[in-house]
Formats: C-alpha cells, sequence, structure tokens
C-alpha cells in the first residue's frame, strides 16, 4: 500500500501539471489575452490542489484505518460476558492468524471467524482506499481547474502555499515538543493512577513487578525512584569529576597557550571525540574500563561490581570531556582582549591574567557549559545501559553497582510491553521526570549563556 | 616597614610566580595529551580487538561425492542436485576428518566445525557438478571456539571446565594445525551474512542495509523539512511572539536527551499513528526529528552568510521575494545546508537509544528489502554483539565499531570536502 499509493500520488500530480499548463495555455489563446502570471505557476497551483487532497486521505487512512477495522472486529466480542479476554491480546492473535503467521488449527471457532471477518474488511479498505485516493485527486484538480482564468494570479497563491509550507516546517519542532510532552504526561498520567507519586518521588524501594494473582505473597510491586535518581546522581558525579577539569583545562591550553599549529591539530581530534557514537563509548566501558577498575578496587582492598558506578561514569566522563572544552573554549575566546591586555599590562604573567580575569570574566559562560554537561551525562543511556548495573542500590560508593533512570527505561520497554502494566508505564514517568530535569537544566545554561554573551557584544 | 620588598625578595616573588605560571601551562598541556591519549588508546583498543574479525579460520575436509550416499545420478536435474542429501556427505568427512576416531571423538569433533559446512559443501558441488563421484579437498568454516583459539583470543592454559574445547578436542585442534589444514582466511560471512545466533556466521549486512533505509528515511523528512524552516525562520517569520517560541523551542530540542525522542517513538508513532514497529521507517522518522534543530542550526548559519546584496539585487530587478529567495539565496547557500545534513545524519548514524525504544533490537537473521520491513541497525547491532556471552561476540562488536567509524569518518570528510569545495567567501 506504502509504495503503491506513493506511485499513484506521484503520477497524479505529474498529469495534474501537464493538464493545468495545457489548460492554461488554450484558456489564454482562446480569449487572446495574455496571462497574469507565467503558465507554469497554474501547472504549480493544479499539483497543489491534486496532492493536497490526496495527503488527507492517505494520513487519514494511516492514522484511523487500524482503529476503525480493530473496532469493527472486536465488536462481535462481548467483553463485559467474558472478563478475561484482553483486546490487545486477542486483536494480536487474530491478526496472526489472518495473515497465517501462526496456524488456524485448534483455534477457537471466533477467532477463525474474526480473522475472516478482518481479512476481508482489510481488503475493503484497501479498495476503498485506492478509489478515495484517486477520487479526492481528481475532484481537487476539477475544482482548482475552474480558477484556471487567465486573470487569475497563480503566483501569488502559489507563493502563499509555499509560505504556509514553510511555515509548517518551522512548527515541526514544536509540534516536536508537543508530541513529546504529551506522549509522556498521557502514559504517566496512566502509571500515576496505578502509583501514587509520593511513592514514585519519594520512596527507597525499586521493585517493579506487579503481583500476577491478588493476594501473592512476597512480591508485591514497589515503584519508589530515589535510588535511580540515587545511581543517576552518582555517576553524573563521577562524570563531571573527570570531565570538568580536563575539559576546562583542555580550553584554557588551546585559547590561551597553543600555538595555532597545535590548535589545528588538537581540535579536530576533539571533534573526532564528540563524534564517537555512545554506544561504542559503551563498548570500551565494558571490556576495558571495568575490567580495570575491578582490579584496581581489589588491590585497595574493595570488592568491586563488574559493572561499578566508577568505570561508567569515568567513560561517560570522557564522553563529556571534548563537549566541555569546545563551549568553554568559545567562551574564552570571547573574553574581550582589552581585559586580557589590561592584566598583562599591569604586569600579570599569563596563568595569573587566566585565573583572575578570564576565568571570572567567563565563569557565567563556564558554567553554563558545566550544566549543559551534566544534563548531557544525566540523558546519556548507552553507556550505563552497557557498563552499568541494572539492580537498584541506594550507595554512594562508586565501586558498587548501581542503576539509572535511562537504564530503567530501557529494561521496562525492552521486553514484551503491555501498556496496562505499570511496569511498561513506569518508563514513561521516568522520561518524563528525565525531559523535566534535562529541559530545566537547558534553559537555565542558554540563559546563562546567553546572558553572557550580551555582556561583551 | 613591613610591606616594603628587599630585591632578593622581589626576585624570589618573581621566581614564584613564573614558577607558578609554568605549572599552570603544564596542567593545561597534561589535560589536552589526556585526552588525545584516550582517543588513541580507544581506537587502539578497537582495532586490537577488532582486526581479527576480518578473518576466519577454516579447515581442510575431504569430501567425496559419491552418488550413492548423495542419492543422485549424473544426469540429475539441478533441482534434484539442490535436494541432494549433502548431510551424508558432510557426516562421512567429520567421521574422516582425522585418522582412527572412535564415535565418541566423532561427535567431539563435530563440535568443531561450523553448521553452515553443509551449505559449503553443497555450494562448492554445485558450482562444479562435474566433481560427482570424486573426492575433494574443501576448506570449511570452523566453529567460533575453534577460531577464537586459533586467533589467540581464547587462552588454551585454563581448566578444563572453564575452557569451551576440551583436552581431546585440543588434541585435534594440535592435530589440524601441525598438518596444515587449520588456516585463517578472509571472512566474507562478516560482510554478507545479517546477525545469526553463531559468531562465526554473523555479519553486519544486514545491520547495515537496515542503517541505510533509516539515514535515507533521515534525509528526505529532514533535509526538505529542515531547510524549509530555516528560510521561514530567516527569511519570512515575522518577529512576534510565536516564532520566538519556535526558536527558543528549537534550541532546547537539540539538548533532549535522545532516549526521550525514542520514547516519542513508542507513545506516538507507534502506539497512536500504528507505524510498523521496528521498522527503519519508524526509527528514521524518531531520528530526523532529533537531527532536525542541528539542521536547521547549520541550514540557518549557511543562509545567513549569504550576502544581502544578491538578494536585494534579484528584488531590484522585479524578482517576488519568494524567486529571489529560491533562485538566488538558496541555491547558493546549498553547499553548506548540505555540510549541516551530513553532519546531521552522521549523528543519526550513531545513535543507539530510539531505536532501541521503538524495537529495532529484535534479532533479523535476513537482509531487510525495504522501509517497512522490520531490520537491524548497525549500532543496535552493536549493542546486541556486546550484551552477547558468547566470546566469539566480541571481536565482532569491535569490527562492527570499525566499520561504523569508517563510515562517520567517511561522512564527515565529505562533509569538509563539500565545504571547502564550494563555500565561497564573500
Amino acid at each position: 500500500m506504502f509504495y503503491w499509493s506513493l506511485i499513484i500520488i506521484v503520477l497524479g500530480i505529474y498529469s495534474a501539471y501537464i493538464f493545468g499548463k495545457s489548460r492554461i495555455k488554450s484558456n489564454a489563446k482562446q480569449l487572446d489575452i495574455k496571462t497574469v502570471s507565467l503558465p507554469t505557476y497554474y501547472a504549480q497551483y493544479m499539483m497543489v490542489w491534486c496532492l493536497l487532497p490526496a495527503l488527507i486521505v492517505y494520513f487519514g487512512w494511516i492514522i484511523f484505518e487500524n482503529q476503525i477495522i480493530q473496532n469493527l472486529v472486536l465488536a462481535n466480542f462481548d467483553f463485559e460476558l467474558n472478563p478475561t479476554l484482553n483486546p490487545g491480546l486477542l486483536i494480536a492473535e487474530i491478526k496472526n492468524v489472518a495473515s497465517n503467521i501462526s496456524f488456524a488449527e485448534g483455534k477457537a471457532i471466533e477467532i477463525l471467524n474474526a480473522a475472516e471477518h478482518y481479512s476481508s474488511l482489510k481488503f475493503t479498505s484497501t479498495v476503498a482506499f485506492y478509489l478515495s485516493v484517486l477520487i479526492f485527486m481528481i475532484l481537487g484538480v476539477m475544482i482548482a481547474s475552474r480558477k484556471l482564468q487567465p486573470t487569475f494570479r497563480a503566483q501569488k497563491s502559489i507563493e502563499n502555499y509555499i509560505k504556509y509550507f514553510l511555515f509548517f516546517c518551522s512548527t515541526v519542532a514544536v509540534l516536536t515538543t508537543v508530541g513529546i510532552v504529551f506522549s509522556l504526561l498521557f502514559e504517566s498520567l496512566r502509571f500515576f493512577s496505578e502509583v501514587s507519586i509520593f511513592e514514585f518521588l519519594f520512596g527507597t524501594k525499586w521493585y517493579p513487578y506487579i503481583p500476577i494473582r491478588e493476594g501473592q505473597s512476597g512480591s508485591q510491586g514497589s515503584f519508589g525512584a530515589i535510588p535511580i535518581f540515587a545511581g543517576t546522581f552518582l555517576i553524573m558525579i563521577v562524570a563531571m569529576s573527570v570531565a570538568t577539569p580536563i575539559g576546562l583545562f583542555t580550553a584554557i591550553y588551546l585559547s590561551e597557550y597553543a600555538s595555532p599549529k597545535i590548535r589545528s591539530i588538537v581540535k579536530p581530534l576533539l571533534e573526532i571525540l564528540a563524534g564517537v557514537p555512545t554506544i561504542v563509548y559503551g563498548f570500551f566501558a565494558f571490556v576495558t574500563v571495568a575490567p580495570f577498575v575491578k582490579t584496581f578496587g581489589q588491590s585497595l582492598g574493595i570488592d568491586a561490581s563488574p559493572t561499578s558506578a566508577l568505570a561508567a561514569g569515568l567513560v561517560m566522563g570522557i564522553m563529556i570531556i571534548p563537549f566541555i572544552s569546545s563551549l568553554s573554549d568559545d567562551v574564552i575566546n570571547s573574553v574581550p582582549q582589552s581585559l586580557r591586555e589590561g592584566s598583562l599590562g599591569v604586569g600579570a604573567n599569563k596563568a595569573e591574567t587566566i585565573k583572575k580575569v578570564i576565568l571570572p570574566a567567563a565563569l557565567p559562560g563556564i558554567v553554563g557549559a558545566f550544566l549543559l554537561g551534566v544534563s548531557r551525562a544525566i540523558g546519556e543511556t548507552m553507556i550505563v545501559v552497557v557498563a552499568a548495573g541494572t539492580a537498584p542500590n541506594l550507595t554512594a560508593n562508586p565501586f558498587e553497582n548501581v542503576t539509572t533512570v535511562t537504564v530503567q527505561i530501557v529494561i521496562a520497554l525492552i521486553g514484551d510491553q503491555e501498556f496496562d502494566d505499570p511496569r511498561t508505564l513506569s518508563a514513561f514517568a521516568l522520561g518524563l521526570v528525565l525531559f523535566v530535569i534535562t529541559l530545566i537544566l537547558n534553559i537555565f545554561a542558554l540563559r546563562i549563556v546567553k546572558k553572557y554573551r550580551e555582556r561583551y557584544e | 616597614m613591613s610591606n616594603q620588598y628587599s630585591h632578593e625578595k622581589i626576585i624570589q616573588l618573581r621566581k614564584k610566580r613564573s614558577a607558578a605560571d609554568r605549572r599552570f601551562k603544564t596542567y593545561g598541556l597534561i589535560a589536552t595529551l589526556m585526552g588525545m591519549a584516550i582517543l588513541f588508546f580507544l581506537l587502539f583498543t578497537i582495532f586490537s580487538k577488532g582486526y581479527s574479525s576480518f578473518q576466519k579460520s577454516v579447515i581442510e575436509l575431504e569430501v567425496s561425492y559419491d552418488q550413492e550416499t548423495l542419492k543422485i545420478t549424473s544426469d540429475s536435474t539441478y533441482e534434484e542436485q539442490v535436494k541432494a542429501k549433502f548431510f551424508r556427505v558432510k557426516k562421512n568427512a567429520i567421521a574422516k576428518a582425522l585418522p582412527d576416531l572412535s564415535k565418541k571423538d566423532i561427535k567431539l569433533i563435530k563440535k568443531m566445525f561450523s553448521i553452515n559446512v553443509d551449505k559449503e559443501i553443497k555450494e562448492y558441488f554445485l558450482n562444479n557438478p562435474n566433481i560427482l563421484n570424486t573426492t575433494q579437498k574443501i576448506f570449511v568454516t570452523a566453529h567460533s571456539d575453534v577460531d577464537q583459539l586459533l586467533k589467540g583470543n581464547a587462552r588454551r592454559n585454563i581448566e578444563e571446565k572453564k575452557r569451551k574445547l576440551n583436552d581431546r578436542q585440543l588434541e585435534f585442534f594440535d592435530e589440524f594445525v601441525s598438518s596444515g589444514r587449520l588456516k585463517t582466511k578472509f571472512n566474507n560471512f562478516f560482510f554478507k551474512n545479517a546477525d545469526s545466533r553463531h559468531p562465526e556466521l554473523a555479519g553486519i549486512a544486514g545491520s547495515f542495509v537496515g542503517s541505510l533505509f533509516t539515514l535515507m528515511t533521515v534525509f528526505l523528512l529532514a533535509f526538505p523539512i529542515g531547510i524549509g524552516a530555516s528560510i521561514y525562520l530567516e527569511e519570512f517569520a515575522p518577529k512576534n511572539k510565536f516564532t520566538e517560541l519556535i526558536e527558543v523551542n528549537i534550541a532546547n530540542l537539540a539538548a533532549v536527551p535522545s532516549i526521550v525522542f525514542g520514547l516519542l517513538g513508542l507513545g506516538i508513532l507507534l502506539n497512536v499513528f500504528g507505524f510498523p514497529r521496528s521498522t527503519p521507517l519508524v526509527g528514521g522518522t524518531v531520528l530526523a526529528l532529533m537531527t532536525l534543530p542541528t539542521i536547521i542550526i547549520a541550514c540557518r548559519a549557511s543562509l545567513k552568510a549569504v550576502p544581502p546584496s544578491i538578494k536585494e539585487g534579484a528584488l531590484a530587478m522585479g524578482a517576488s521575494k519568494m524567486q529571489a529567495v529560491f533562485h538566488h539565496q538558496v541555491p547558493l547557500a546549498l553547499p553548506g545546508t548540505l555540510t549541516g545534513t551530513i553532519i546531521g545524519l552522521a549523528q543519526a548514524l550513531g545513535e543507539t537509544a530510539p531505536l532501541i525504544m521503538i524495537g529495532m533490537i529484535a534479532f533479523i537473521p535476513n537482509i531487510p528489502t525495504g522501509f517497512t520491513e522490520p531490520s537491524a541497525a548497525l549500532p543496535v547491532q552493536i549493542y546486541l554483539w556486546v550484551e552477547s556471552s558468547e566470546r566469539g561476540f566480541q571481536e565482532k562488536t569491535a569490527a562492527a565499531i570499525m566499520m561504523i567509524l569508517i563510515f562517520l569518518f567517511l561522512m564527515n570528510a565529505l562533509a569538509v570536502f563539500l565545504r571547502s569545495k564550494f563555500e565561497r567567501k564573500w
């Protein structure tokens, strides 16, 4: 359906273009006047009016087709009579039977009937889809072709359409944010209808399993996220205590001491470090750093876990070094030269100038870079998924095994997802926390950096 | 007076101050060198672990293709040949792999060969059908455990229980090696196979094609939308609250953790719009939304770099604003926008977490052929192999990382090339 409809739509708009061009030319010839706009604009006008209805039908179908067919199929089942039936599982089974994935033998007769019903509805829907795409395209062209008069300002309206399109493009970013907020909030609300928000934010026991039977002893699910937040925080602290000094000193060296030649070598290398995918850092942490940390811990007499917070944090710090150094480099470079010269002029040497004049002047920008680094560390996923632990653990010992928000999201969603299970939904609640915290950090950091830039411009 | 400095004191103080200056400079140098050292150590680790994956171990077998065992004759059709009993030929060949093998030995030695051996014996025959009733010496793929031992990735001088191969199998191994029948050759499987449960057969072709489809989706969505958005914001947007909202939004979206985009894909694209799960279409859409801010920021910078005199010239000649922008400004900014898009694509190529969220983590043993087919992607493949406990996958992981780094390098080189070739200084 995907490829064929694409071909139909492309052919449709191409013929609309040809039709529009020849029609406006013949219309103009008949009346013996010149067209207001060039003939191509009329043809483009027809194209737009052919494409728009087709797209509306297309997306309408994509969004509603499944829902409507499922509801029609499930309408034959009485869920009130049969409370054990799960609509989601049922529809999956019906679909499997209909597409011959699972064998039809041994299934209940209702399922077989429903599968047949499903297939026939699907077929009807496909035929109806093609027909309505064609009809809507033709209708659009017919309505628009009434405007094919030489006096019609086609260029102006085409340019307006383009402007609307450009506007739409720029709203995609806003729509994305709205989509993120909507999806996170919606699923989180479902989660909080089953788990109290206070338990989630202040509970200290994370055990995301809901008993299968009522009254099953010893396995009461518990969703206190404090150990997860603490683990995230611990790894972030380790990461930032690696990244901040190295990144900042690199930036100072590059912007104040290094010759242009060294700069031109080191900067691209740092960019390579910044461009390495995080899963690669995860592998590095897993095969090299974690065993090293384990033996290091043993040599100190500490029993280090193979997936320690230290290993993950160290590697995450490495990942953030280029981020901190390039942001701080920009900030230090934008400190006005006059401040530097003034300090050197009264007899301070370079280190004193940097420590007493440049760094204080650049401090807001550096704090901004630091905050952006923190937000990265909190949101980083692959390093911790590979190199940090999965079990929640409330500890401040970096040699122990801790887990993070992102790891728990991945764990909750990696297996079978059931959207009425708090275990799956907890991922969205954690995602919401993650989104809100990183958003606050970002807004704050961007504001600081902006204020700082304005001061020196 | 106490605050009066003597000459010596001043000299001493200056010495101290310049020592502090030198120290400070050294700290900077050390930090920079540490960054570089880490980069080289990282690359060294990956290359030293991964290069052996481009070789595979093969064992020479004497295969007798006699027609009774195969149950075909010299005038059998191709279809009959395909269905011939090659597994029996293989069984016989393995039983005679070494002289004087007991029944127990045969069981052990069988485990030293890949399960792909039947296929290789069959392919060899189908390529040269006139070898019926002859005995051929063919190199067939060894099991991953043998492979790892030969490459030195697995140790042999540890307890028997902790080894994959037991003492008797080690004897066979040594016999194969000393007679020159066990050797390594170029690992074509790594480049032409999709994922597999067996390390010696697993390859990156499937995930590579999946990544290609995903990146194509990203490009088709993010490039037009990114250019459109930046043209609007640079040229047509009125200065009002909504425009400001869009700008703030783009800046903040650039720093939203990628995993949140995965949740968006799962919550909206899969659950509300019913997109097909695990497909490059969904993965590409999510990554396009994620890279959009990067692309918009780069595109706006390159649009801004085109001098206004060009646009004004067009306007003065009677062009409409739309014509001035699309006929003059955009073509001149195109190299810059392409560069920005390629950098965005490079970012999308390495992104893993959102793809895991939308289910591109399933085990897919075949190469995908379309946008709406379940498939893997290179970084997710790496993740799957990292998590695998089988030793043979570790070198595969490193080798797959080498491939992804090479592609990232090529993409960035292309971006730099485009920039230096087409960018004009005004």
